[in-house]
């Protein structure tokens, strides 16, 4: 009976098998620290802000998860939906966060871990967002904010006989969008059908976000159609389209990325956050962007929170981590080595902040820049699926530059896809 | 050893036998008639639990209106196989992923036709090309796309490089219908010409010297003997690389999905859905803003029907020529 043993050792195996899988599930160390984890979507520059943290807390360790910026979004809605797999901490941009106010209970309520002392800490429209529909739970806390700008190659400029100086470029367009596009129909003719801009859907979706309202009204129904600002906004950036004012491309696409270098177009719309995305992937550009303000006012796209998923275990730790990474302090250093721009008004009479300036963008004073930019942002509200919505419509733009469809087959189609949100 | 000892047991005069005896012989027959099995088993368990159970699962699924974000399953018949057939962007879906498969498997074969014709002649260092053959089939699916999604960009691209210096003219890969199938399929040609070469060159192998002899002396060029011999004795194995080719292509995922970055374009395979394979259409729906599994999982379904279709198509397509000739 030689086949006993082996059976035996078999079902061994088997069952030490299942009780490693059984203990592998639970988290927490038996020397007592705690190992929180971070999901992000890109790097947020907290790297230093762990260490320092875990110098002040030594039972603390983290564990940095980097998603690409939509895997890690559907990936969160899909952990939080089957109740596992969610980092400690979550970063939500603001194009996702009133979907995950919607569903509160998913989140632990940061009311009741000392967040509601904290109120008057950041701008109040901020504050707002990760408010549930209730007002009952605020599931996240602000990081950046992003107050819009916008960066123009100075050498292009010049070879179009435009002027570069930062005040005067700003002067250019101050008025409106359309200015904005007349500057360009300008630039198109001085360099021969030079890109003034590298895509048209974030034209698109600056303008959105400068109206008063914008994909949604407040009752979560969408406006696309009737929305007359949505309706010009269009309509301009057709406009700038059929004029090949557009490189065509694709945010985060390889070919994005090497336009910042190579120059291929002129401007780009710059919230605080895109200047260390810009400074980070066009090393060799350093001189060569500056920063100008955006046309038709002030405007914020982008920025995030930090929320914390029910389902993570340790939700003191992890909010006591988060409310320090939050605090105004935490959120200069952030600034000075990402410019990711802080989210905490107290900071924005400060000097530390309003006298940076960048020398890859010819010392321009970042900080003043943003911090009229974040300012003046009428707030406005954001809808569920505001994300999606903006996307939707972004690829609408995609088929008239393609030269696949004409404008009014493009918006039909966006009409049409929009009635399954 | 147990049989051995039942026998010499048996030769002597048989006693008669006790309890314990007839249990062991009770034991024993068990054994001869369960352990099979039971050594089948562990194949046959993992199938059921991971293969059998999520399929019929699929199937209540897909009747019912099903999403992740919500605990409510409400029952509707066949009302998402009708939506479905009714979606424009269903049957678009469709028809990129048979345009892509076509692209993609026809060429592929042939080549590794060709290629296993070349290989089973005398060549110096023949581990080393055969090894070739099967490198570009171990990189993995999500390097391969990625790679070939650069080599395909429209502004700093190699192969629009390539084109531009021979005074061709750029190509914007992603934002034609056609261009964008060619480009995938491309990829998947890459990948897996070397392999189905070397299937065919192990069924080459089998096939008789002889034949080819007589038929050189018979004045055969190679691709006669090819053409007339090699295929005809390899029908079998061709076959079967036809239909694993034809499965595999009509589940294209990584290579439009990574093609489109990783934007919005990435899941409805371009602005325009040019190159949206029914694989991506499912992702769409079922993991993306609805995550309406229940759709998906009747597109998972309908997938399975045009598979088995199209495999049998092309089985009886094969059958046909063999009868023919």
């Amino acid at each position: 009976m030689s086949n006993r043993p082996t059976r035996a050792a078999l079902a061994a195996v088997a069952a030490a098998a299942m009780v490693a899988a059984g203990t592998a599930a639970c988290s927490g160390e038996d020397d007592g620290t705690i190992t929180l984890s971070v999901g992000l979507f890109g790097d947020f520059g907290f790297g230093p802000l762990y260490e320092e943290y875990t110098a002040l807390h030594p039972e603390i360790k983290f564990e940095e998860r980097i998603a690409e910026f939509a895997d890690h979004h559907t990936g969160l809605t899909t952990h939080l939906a089957t109740g596992s797999g969610a980092s400690d901490i979550e970063a939500v941009e603001v194009g996702y966060i009133s979907q995950y106010t919607a569903q509160p209970d998913r989140f632990h309520n940061l009311l009741d871990l000392g967040a509601d002392e904290l109120e008057g800490q950041w701008l109040d429209w901020k504050w707002q967002q990760a408010l549930s529909s209730d007002g009952g739970a605020l599931i996240g806390l602000g990081t950046d904010v992003g107050g819009m700008a916008m960066c123009y190659r100075t050498d292009l400029f010049e070879a179009a006989g435009l002027p570069v100086d930062r005040d005067e470029v700003s002067a250019l367009w101050e008025e409106s969008w359309e200015d904005y596009v007349a500057v360009g129909h300008q630039y198109s003719a001085a360099t021969d059908g030079g890109f003034f801009f590298e895509s048209s859907g974030n034209m698109f979706r600056a303008m959105v976000e400068q109206a008063p309202e914008g994909v949604y009204d407040r009752e979560n129904n969408l406006i696309v159609e009737s929305n007359p600002a949505i309706g010009e906004a269009w309509e301009l950036t057709v406009e700038a389209i059929e004029a090949g004012m557009s490189n065509r491309l694709q945010a985060w696409t390889p070919e994005w990325n090497a336009g910042f270098n190579e120059g291929t177009f002129a401007t780009i719309i710059c919230p605080a956050w895109m200047t260390s995305y810009i400074e980070t992937n066009a090393p060799d550009a350093s001189g060569l962007w500056d920063i100008a303000t955006v046309p038709g006012g002030a405007g914020n796209m982008g920025g995030s929170h930090l929320v914390l998923p029910a389902q993570g275990e340790h939700p003191e730790e992890a909010y006591a981590f988060i409310e320090w990474l939050t605090a105004p302090e935490q959120q200069q250093k952030v600034f000075e080595s990402t410019g990711n721009f802080p989210s905490t008004p107290a900071l924005y009479e400060d000097e530390a902040l309003t006298g940076l300036s960048k020398a890859y963008f010819n010392d321009a004073p970042v900080g003043q820049i943003f911090t009229e930019a974040a300012q003046n942002v009428q707030p406005q509200y954001q809808g569920p699926l505001q994300g999606d919505v903006l996307a939707t419509i972004g690829q609408g733009l995609g088929r008239i530059e393609e030269g696949a469809q004409s404008p009014e087959e493009a918006w039909a189609q966006v009409l049409n896809d929009l009635e399954s949100f | 050893m147990t049989v051995a000892d039942k026998g010499t047991a048996g030769s002597t005069a048989p006693p008669a036998p006790t309890g314990r005896e007839r249990r062991q012989h009770r034991r024993y027959r068990l054994d001869l008639h369960a352990s099979p099995y039971l050594y089948i088993a562990p194949f046959f368990v993992l199938f059921a639990v991971f293969g059998l159970f999520p399929l019929g699962f699929t199937a209540w699924v897909s009747t019912h209106e099903w999403s992740l974000l919500s605990d409510e399953h409400v029952f509707v018949g066949v009302g998402n196989y009708e939506t479905l057939l009714t979606d424009p962007y269903f049957w678009n879906a469709l028809g990129n992923t048979l345009s892509i498969l076509l692209l993609a498997t026809v060429p592929q074969l042939l080549a590794a036709l060709l290629l296993a014709h070349v290989l089973t002649q005398r060549l110096r260092g023949q581990t080393f090309w055969r090894m070739g053959m099967l490198l570009p089939n171990v990189a993995s699916v999500v390097a391969v796309a990625v790679i070939f999604s650069q080599l395909f960009g429209r502004d700093f691209g190699l192969i629009n490089w390539v084109l531009d210096s021979l005074g061709a003219g750029r190509i914007d890969w992603q934002a034609g219908t056609a261009s964008s199938h060619v480009a995938i399929a491309v990829m998947v040609a890459w990948k897996w010409t070397g392999y189905n070469a070397l299937i065919y060159l192990a069924a080459m192998q089998a096939v008789p010297r002889e034949v080819y002899e007589a038929a050189h002396l018979d004045g055969a060029s190679r691709l006669q003997q090819l053409f007339l011999i090699t295929v005809p004795m390899i029908r079998p194995t061709i076959v079967f690389t036809v239909i694993v080719s034809t499965i595999y292509g009509l589940q294209i995922f990584a290579e439009p999905q990574l093609f489109g970055g990783g934007g919005p374009n990435g899941v409805t395979g371009g602005a325009s859905r040019q190159f949206q394979t029914l694989t991506l259409y499912l992702y769409e729906h079922g993991f993306n803003r609805g995550f309406q599994f229940g759709y998906a999982s009747a597109v998972a379904w309908t997938m399975f029907a045009v598979i088995v279709l199209i495999a049998l198509l092309n089985y009886l397509f094969l059958r046909r020529i063999r009868s023919a000739s």
